[in-house]
């Protein structure tokens, strides 16, 4: 963990959601500014108390600086995929009016809220547009809580594959070549779609595709440019988790999916243990003890669970495990960061 | 309340909470309940690999339904296989393979959110009209997920106004919005943000969805356990251990139950409470005890008039 919050530039947080994913993200950047690296993150959806902490409390999209008392420097930001995505139009736009034109069509408006992957597609996006910016050293990343991590791995290549589709070069055709070249099988074809799903459906979808003419270049390279940052040895792949039944079930399918993704895990945080204490005698069979060691017994069993998942977890990625325990209250301040940051770097 | 009386209730319910809070196990543990009073029930996976049949023992689902145990049949369904059955049954068989295979599904629901939701929805609504069983549960997307899920139908039906998917939206929302026909479980644990959580969907759903609530499950509770407190002075070596685990429990229930108490305040739902049963994997022996525990809380739940 030391190794990557000195040397490495990226971190990315990953795993199933309700895992506490967005708190270790923080904290890491807390510790990131503690180990004097000018360090951002990009939180998606903290709730709402940590948001505060983090002086997110009105939804921004450019980073904010977090005063506290450390040798480097703390920036937080929260996701606005909307904003991103209208960002990297306008980058790639001809001119005002092209940009124009798409931003304002139903179609792409549905885009940023709908196309699966879209957010996890922001969420790289903006992770590479913070390496680039000179004010960081260090990026930490959270990310939207997918079941499948492909969905997120392979987000920014799925643009390009919806611009590539057969069907859109299809619906790009007219702008192409006039609507006239279009045959009739394509038009019966369209035509049969609206009747099923309606005819203002295809007419946006056309509408976007043809506005979209020239663009998908710019994006097609992005794409592959935010795919290399995240191959580069300088970015960590971070892994969080909780040993509760549902979490660790998708913990396991996450960590198959990065896998067949080709992506390492460099440590593996399972958040929300629960303590473990020291063996006991045999149980007295009556009286008053009965109850206590009950208790002992019964929370032993949850660990032996816990530690038994743990460990072939981190067989899985090969990775060492980094334990958090459960916590009495949820993390909502610095300090709250600072405490979990602790028990992530083995001062705890 | 008689569980009988609470499962025949209405045919559909969804199961819907955030991520991690054990909803699919409530799933399971209600399919069970409701297989013990000698019922048909049909679990109905959208996300796929929910570890569902892994707590019957069972392989992966798939499309087609399967016998998970006695009395539970369960499947998987996908918009893609959904819509190519929907255009089948529209008399597109010809063209519906072809269309699924060029990527339309995506395109579509690109630009009309919600449509996977819809196709999918609309299988369930098929379904339930079908009375393929005698309670059909929906083990729905997470959290904010279920919201935009359920509030499928109405977002369609602004965007297509016309056309069988339209025609399919409506129905949707007949069944949605009528509490004979389904209601909607929340699942959520006894801690600050699931309980945050659970408030904020339980208002959206019912403001924005008009869905029927059901109670609310709170799962994972710890046992209330007598005795924490008993004289440790006959344990010798073990009293350290004992009394530091002691007040461990003692004070996590303290603060479950004050959780428990503020949902109570903020959300005007039954609670169905369940144990913690302190495992991580479950085995099918642990459902069986999860669907007595939720018999037993839905059993003391009052009549409803």
């Amino acid at each position: 963990m030391d190794e990557l919050v000195v040397d490495r530039e990226i971190l990315v947080c990953c795993g199933p959601g309700g895992v506490g994913k967005t708190t270790v993200a923080a904290a890491l950047a807390v510790e990131g500014a503690r180990r004097g690296r000018r360090t951002v993150v990009v939180t998606i959806d903290p709730a709402k108390r940590l948001a505060d902490a983090l002086g997110l409390e009105d939804l921004t999209d450019s980073p904010r600086r977090i005063e506290g008392d450390w040798p480097g420097e703390l920036w937080a930001l929260m996701l606005d995929p909307r904003s991103t995505f209208d960002g990297l139009v306008v980058k790639y736009a001809a001119d005002p009016d092209q940009a124009e034109t798409i931003l304002a069509n139903r179609f792409y408006r549905n885009i940023a809220g709908a196309l699966s992957g879209t957010q996890e597609y922001m969420a790289m996006e903006k992770l590479f547009e913070l390496h680039s910016d000179e004010r960081f050293d260090l990026v930490v990343v959270d990310t939207p809580p997918t079941r499948n991590a492909l969905d997120f791995v392979d987000a920014p290549r799925r643009l390009t594959r919806l611009l590539d589709n057969r069907l859109f070069r299809l619906l790009m055709l007219p702008a192409r070549t006039g609507l006239r070249a279009v045959n009739f099988a394509t038009q019966a074809f369209l035509r049969t779609i609206g009747k099923v799903v309606g005819s203002e459906v295809v007419s946006d979808a056309v509408t976007f595709f043809q506005a979209f003419e020239g663009m998908e270049d710019g994006f097609r390279q992005r794409a592959q440019a935010v795919l290399e940052l995240l191959a580069d040895p300088g970015t960590a792949f971070v892994l969080v988790t909780s040993p509760r039944r549902d979490a660790a079930r998708e913990t396991e399918f996450f960590a198959e999916k990065l896998g067949e993704a080709g992506i390492d895990v460099d440590a593996l945080v399972v958040n929300r243990m629960h303590p473990r204490f020291p063996p006991v005698g045999p149980a007295p069979a009556s009286g008053l003890l009965v109850p206590l060691y009950r208790n002992v017994s019964e929370l032993s069993r949850l660990a032996d669970g816990e530690e038994a998942h743990v460990a072939a977890l981190s067989a899985r990625v090969g990775a060492a495990a980094v334990c958090v325990p459960e916590l009495e209250t949820d993390v909502h301040d610095l300090p709250g960061l600072a405490r979990v940051a602790a028990y992530v770097f083995g001062r705890s | 309340m008689d569980p009988r009386t609470f499962c025949a209730q209405s045919r559909l319910v969804v199961v819907a909470g955030k991520g991690g809070v054990g909803k699919t196990t409530v799933t399971a543990a209600m399919a069970r309940m409701a297989a013990g009073l000698g019922l048909s029930v049909l679990i109905v996976e959208v996300e796929g690999k929910t570890g569902l049949a892994a707590a019957f023992g069972a392989e992966d689902l798939e499309y087609d339904e399967r016998e998970l145990a006695p009395g539970i049949r369960a499947r998987s369904l996908t918009p893609d296989v959904a819509l190519v059955e929907y255009l089948e049954e529209h008399g597109l068989r010809r063209i519906s393979r072809r269309l699924v295979k060029s990527g339309l599904v995506e395109v579509l629901s690109t630009a009309a959110p919600g449509i996977k939701d819809i196709l999918i929805l609309g299988k369930v609504k098929q379904l339930e009209r079908a009375g393929v069983a005698d309670l059909i549960l929906l083990d729905a997307p997470a959290a904010g997920h279920a919201v935009s899920f359920l509030m499928s139908p109405r977002g369609l039906r602004e965007i297509v106004r016309a056309g069988p998917l339209q025609g399919q939206a409506e129905d949707v929302l007949s069944m949605l919005t009528d509490p004979t026909r389904s209601r909607v479980m929340l699942v959520t644990l006894a801690e600050e943000t699931p309980v945050n959580e659970v408030v904020e969907t339980a208002f959206a759903l019912e403001d924005k969805v008009g869905v029927d609530l059901g109670p609310v499950v709170v799962n994972g509770l710890y046992p209330l356990l007598e005795g924490l407190d008993g004289d440790l002075s006959a344990a010798g070596a073990d009293a350290t251990t004992l009394a530091a685990a002691a007040e461990f429990r003692a004070r996590r229930q303290e603060l479950q139950q004050a959780q428990v108490a503020r949902l109570a305040d903020e959300l005007p739902l039954p609670q169905l409470h369940l144990p913690s049963l302190f495992t991580v994997d479950l085995a099918p022996s642990d459902i069986d005890e999860l669907a007595r525990a939720l018999s037993a809380a839905i059993g003391a739940l009052p009549e409803v008039a």
